[in-house]
């Protein structure tokens, strides 16, 4: 029997030996030295914490309760290795790209940096794991305790606890030491990870001793195994295909998404190439570690007395045959297992929390405005330590208030589908683009809340969370909202039900609000960066040198630097390089220094594919990469010019429609005016045509007839002579070719002289004396600067159209005078029918004569014309509706407008 | 005795010159001076030749022209039209209606005095 100090001081030789590695490994690689730390071999081994104490010793138990059920867990990550290797090596690639410190630090970036989503998957990676590290130290106790169990007063039942907690606390101690020495802005932890590869070695030598042990030192070979596995109940358990899908599916999300497998995975990979081994010896090694779990199960349940822990069946039975070395072996195995989970968690979670957590709520504390300086790193170091004490502190709390009397293997399966949420929201980042923040966080907080409701709740029901009304009735007696039957699905095994409801309303809600949201600038950028990282980036090598011209470079860092600042650092750097030339060798030292300076500017992400765009030829172009990079801006300025441009382009589609119709309506005016030109020219003409041929060919005229007809020709002579004038003063108005003669005139001397031309002019003699003109002279005695012959002209025209036109019997003409503002305002209103309203626009229109040319003798050129003096005076004319008769106002500027 | 011509003319002295010529031609002239009330002078007047003017008040002469041809009455009545727009498309428009002859002003007074007696005949 192996005494519990020999226990102890086995188990702190381990431990130091386990320090003694990291040390070594840490200052190896401090020198440069990282040759072997860094091979596939190493790396491979580290991926071996996903097989924690759950499945050295977990997998036993569950196969000697559940048959082959435990090949499960195994062949979740098999699967992924083998066949979702892509996945792996677009994670890696990214974690690469994007500099990405954990699982949280991906999916916040994925989705512009979000923290909140960064919280998200904080939170849920704690809750999910805390549980986890609980398992870790009641494994550890418990196998304490199988050794103490035999010791009579060495070790008592209160040690146990003791145990857990001094575990944890030299965990604690071995994380903080060897997972916070230095901030390595990689996360990358040398001498942990060097420390974990050989734990995985002593977990799988150990677990291949027992199983070699159980097969040829108790049964007699590999036939007798299967003779009694036959013969056990473990043969009758049947598959169920359904539980089996669900859980290969589980153990594959949970190896993708546990924070300590993305650690070991893509935070602490240094080359992608590491991939190609561990693809095919992961698996092999997963094969191993589940060679031997039903041989011990069976010899276990064979030998042990019933009612003894199978869980344990991989210490007890080396044991119970005396085998106390190899029970020490064992014991180490299951330690290791314990002991590089609980560090790696805790690393991995440290940094989530200090990253997304602490530090935010650190730099929010400070003073605004105060600067970060140079005590930056031991903040962070402080925080990544108080982190990890807190993480395992959890676990320990949980440990102790949970009873720690569950089965290790359902507190695992418990933990995974609370890790596994974050598997839709990972996957969509990285292969589809159109994913958003909002939706993201809102399938997390889905996906979590189903978990917690369907399972984790459950799971300590017995601790009064959920009462036993709601697990029976559902919540609020909702049948529907049973925690282990959502909507009705009862029956199901509760950890199936679980997946099920939370991972399909995870992914729909993660689905649909997507595609109803839109991703702001950030997003889309990351978007593009993640869904097209092996376009975007560059293979995970350092820079070799001589691939990169210095003149590229240089005209590349002038566009991100500043011209000076960058010609400054080349000449630096050439002169420090001993040359005479201002550009220095693209030696892979100066181009991680450029990479440097240049992530300053445009961040880390963007300065590396910048670079390795020069130095190794990718296939995108920096004018790609700048695209990308400016993206966002484009994206404003593109909608905003868009805008812009379509406002213009309507603009000037009225514009031009405009003087479309314009043009058309000018041609046919200038038509309809010819034609009536014409008709004008030619009416009289045929008058003077045909009584002048009379005249010429009859000579037995009458004398009286004769001077008739002359006359005809005469009149019909001055009725052309008045078109031509009006016409040419028309033309002469409209071109604006008029010589104004302005001077002060008193307006009712213009009155007075345009009334006594209008009564001549209209019958000759003015003999005509039934038309009445009432005027108001107090009002008409204001001085204007003036054309006053031109607004006679005007005055004329309206009175005589008065005269001619006005259809009552006893016509009467009303002129009033009043000054509004800077005019003078003249109106002209008779007592006839007015002009009908549709008619009031034409008036002003050439030849628009409204009744018989007969009786007017105008051409209907008038109205015409008085507008256009008005409009070369700088007033107007025009028909005053709402007066009983027809009226004219028109306003004249008390002086003329300057010019 | 002499058959009739009605002339729907609205310019006085263009008026005075058509009747004094066709009178002396030994017609009976008959005269008016609006389109709108033009068929019923038509109907009173019943001439055997009509001399129409283009732009009339109130109504055009090729409105009158048109509904003088759709009438059974007047299908085949010679009708001379004056225009001074001396447009294309007016003679145009004037023969498609079923105008019998078209006359730009100004004319001179033996084509016209040949014109009618031409359509009279005819």
């Amino acid at each position: 029997m192996v005494s519990f100090n020999i226990l102890i001081a086995v188990c702190l030789a381990y431990v130091v030996f386990l320090f003694g590695i990291a040390f070594y490994a840490d200052r190896r690689a401090a020198q440069g030295r990282l040759n072997w730390l860094r091979s596939p071999l190493v790396y491979t081994l580290s991926l071996s914490i996903y097989c924690t104490a759950w499945t050295f010793y977990g997998a036993v138990g569950n196969a000697a309760r559940s048959g082959l059920e435990y090949v499960t867990i195994y062949l979740g990550p098999t699967l992924v290795m083998v066949g979702w290797w892509w996945l792996l090596r677009r994670l890696v690639r990214i974690g690469r790209a994007q500099r990405i410190t954990s699982i949280a630090d991906l999916i916040s970036s994925r989705f512009g940096k979000s923290n909140l989503l960064g919280v998200l998957v904080t939170l849920l990676a704690v809750v999910g794991t805390t549980p986890y590290i609980a398992l870790q130290l009641q494994s550890v106790t418990l196998s304490f305790s199988v050794f103490s169990r035999d010791m009579s007063a060495g070790f008592a039942q209160a040690d146990l606890a003791s145990t857990a907690l001094w575990v944890a606390i030299g965990l604690t101690l071995f994380t903080v030491l060897f997972g916070t020495r230095n901030l390595d802005a990689n996360e990358r932890h040398h001498g942990v990870v060097t420390a974990i590869a050989f734990e995985a070695i002593v977990k799988l030598v150990a677990l291949l001793s027992v199983g070699a042990f159980v097969v040829w030192g108790i049964a007699e070979g590999p036939a007798d195994i299967l003779a009694r596995i036959d013969a056990s109940p473990i043969a009758a358990w049947e598959i169920r295909p359904g539980r089996w899908a669900a859980l290969i599916f589980l153990s594959a999300a949970a190896f993708l998404c546990l924070p300590r497998m993305f650690q070991v995975m893509v935070v602490e990979n240094a080359d992608e190439r590491n991939l190609a081994m561990a693809g095919w010896a992961f698996p092999l090694y997963l094969m191993l570690m589940s060679l031997f779990v039903l041989p011990i199960a069976v010899v276990g349940l064979d030998l042990m007395p019933r009612g003894s822990n199978p869980d344990l069946f991989v210490l007890t039975l080396p044991l119970s045959q005396g085998k106390d070395g190899l029970a020490l072996l064992s014991f180490l195995g299951g330690f290791s297992s314990a002991t590089s989970m609980v560090i790696v968690a805790a690393i991995a979670l440290s940094t989530m929390v200090s990253n997304h957590i602490v530090m935010p709520v650190w730099l929010s504390m400070r003073p605004p405005g105060a600067t970060v300086s140079g005590d930056l790193r031991r903040v962070v170091l402080t925080a990544r330590r108080v982190s990890i004490t807190v993480v395992v502190g959890l676990g320990y709390a949980y440990y102790r208030f949970s009873g720690g009397g569950a089965a290790l293997a359902s507190i695992g399966l418990i933990s995974f589908v609370g890790v596994a949420q974050v598997l839709p929201v990972l996957l969509g980042g990285l292969f589809w683009r159109r994913a958003t923040r909002i939706a993201a966080a809102a399938g997390l907080i889905t996906g979590f809340s189903v978990w917690l409701y369907t399972l984790f709740l459950p799971s300590i029901a017995g601790g009064g969370v959920l009462s036993v009304a709601i697990m029976q009735n559902g919540l609020f007696g909702f049948e529907v909202l049973r925690p282990q039957g959502l909507f009705g699905t009862s029956g199901l095994d509760p950890v199936v039900h679980a997946i099920v409801w939370s991972m399909l309303l995870n992914f729909l809600v993660f689905f649909v609000v997507s595609l109803f949201t839109f991703p702001n600038p950030v997003e889309r950028l990351q978007g593009v960066q993640f869904v097209n990282v092996f376009e975007h980036s560059q293979g995970p090598r350092g820079w070799t040198s001589g691939g990169a011209g210095a003149d590229d470079l240089l005209v590349m860092s002038q566009r991100i630097l500043g011209a000076q600042q960058a010609r400054q650092l080349f000449e630096n750097e050439a002169k420090a390089q001993g040359k005479i030339d201002h550009l220095p060798d693209s030696s892979p030292a100066f181009l991680e220094r450029l990479e440097r300076e240049l992530a300053g500017s445009v961040g880390s992400a963007t300065a590396h594919a910048m670079i390795g765009q020069i130095a190794e030829g990718a296939s995108v172009s920096v004018q790609d990469l700048m695209a990308v990079a400016d993206e966002a801006a484009e994206i404003m300025e593109y909608s905003n010019q868009l805008e812009a441009k379509s406002a213009e382009l309507g603009r000037t589609a009225r514009q031009l429609s405009e003087a479309n119709e314009k043009l058309t309506r000018l041609s046919v005016q200038k038509d309809a005016f010819l034609s009536q030109i014409s008709h004008e020219l030619r009416t009289p003409m045929t008058s003077i045509r045909a009584f002048s041929e009379i005249l010429r060919d009859m000579d037995m005229l009458e004398p009286h007839d004769q001077h008739r007809y002359a006359s005809i020709i005469h009149d019909e002579t001055l009725r052309l002579t008045r078109l031509l004038d009006d016409l040419l003063d028309l033309s002469v108005l409209e071109n604006g070719q008029v010589a104004l003669n302005c001077e002060t005139v008193v307006l009712s001397d213009v009155l007075d002289r345009s009334a006594a031309a209008a009564l001549v002019s209209v019958f000759g003699d003015g003999s005509e004396t039934t038309f009445e003109i009432i005027r108001n002279r107090n009002q008409e005695d204001l001085q204007l600067i003036t054309d006053g012959d031109r607004l006679s002209q005007v005055f004329i025209n309206l009175i005589s159209n008065a005269r001619k036109y006005c259809t009552a019997a006893q016509p009467v003409l009303s002129i009033s005078v009043a000054v509004m503002g800077q005019n003078v305002a003249i109106d002209f209103s008779d007592n006839g029918e007015g002009i009908p309203s549709h008619q009031q626009p034409l008036v002003f229109e050439k030849f628009a004569r409204l009744t018989d040319h007969a009786r007017a003798g105008g051409a209907g050129l008038g109205l015409a014309i008085c507008r256009e003096i008005m409009n070369n005076l700088g007033g107007t004319v025009g028909y005053l509706p709402g007066e009983s008769g027809t009226a004219f106002r028109v306003t004249v500027p008390l002086k003329p407008p300057a010019t | 005795m002499g058959k009739t011509v009605l002339l729907i003319e609205d310019e006085p002295n263009i008026v005075e010159a058509i009747r004094f010529l066709l009178a002396r031609d030994g017609w009976r002239v008959e005269t008016h001076g609006r389109g709108d009330t033009a068929l019923e002078a038509v109907q009173k007047h019943q001439p055997d030749l009509i001399v129409l003017d283009v732009m009339l008040p109130k109504r055009s002469g090729f409105d009158i022209l048109r509904d003088l041809r759709a009438s059974q009455a007047t299908r085949d009545l010679p009708v001379m039209m004056l225009t001074a727009r001396g447009q294309t498309k007016d003679r145009e428009l004037a023969e498609q209606y079923g105008v019998s002859r078209f006359m730009t002003k100004p004319f001179s007074n033996t084509d016209m005095i040949a014109a009618v007696r031409e359509l009279a005949e005819a």
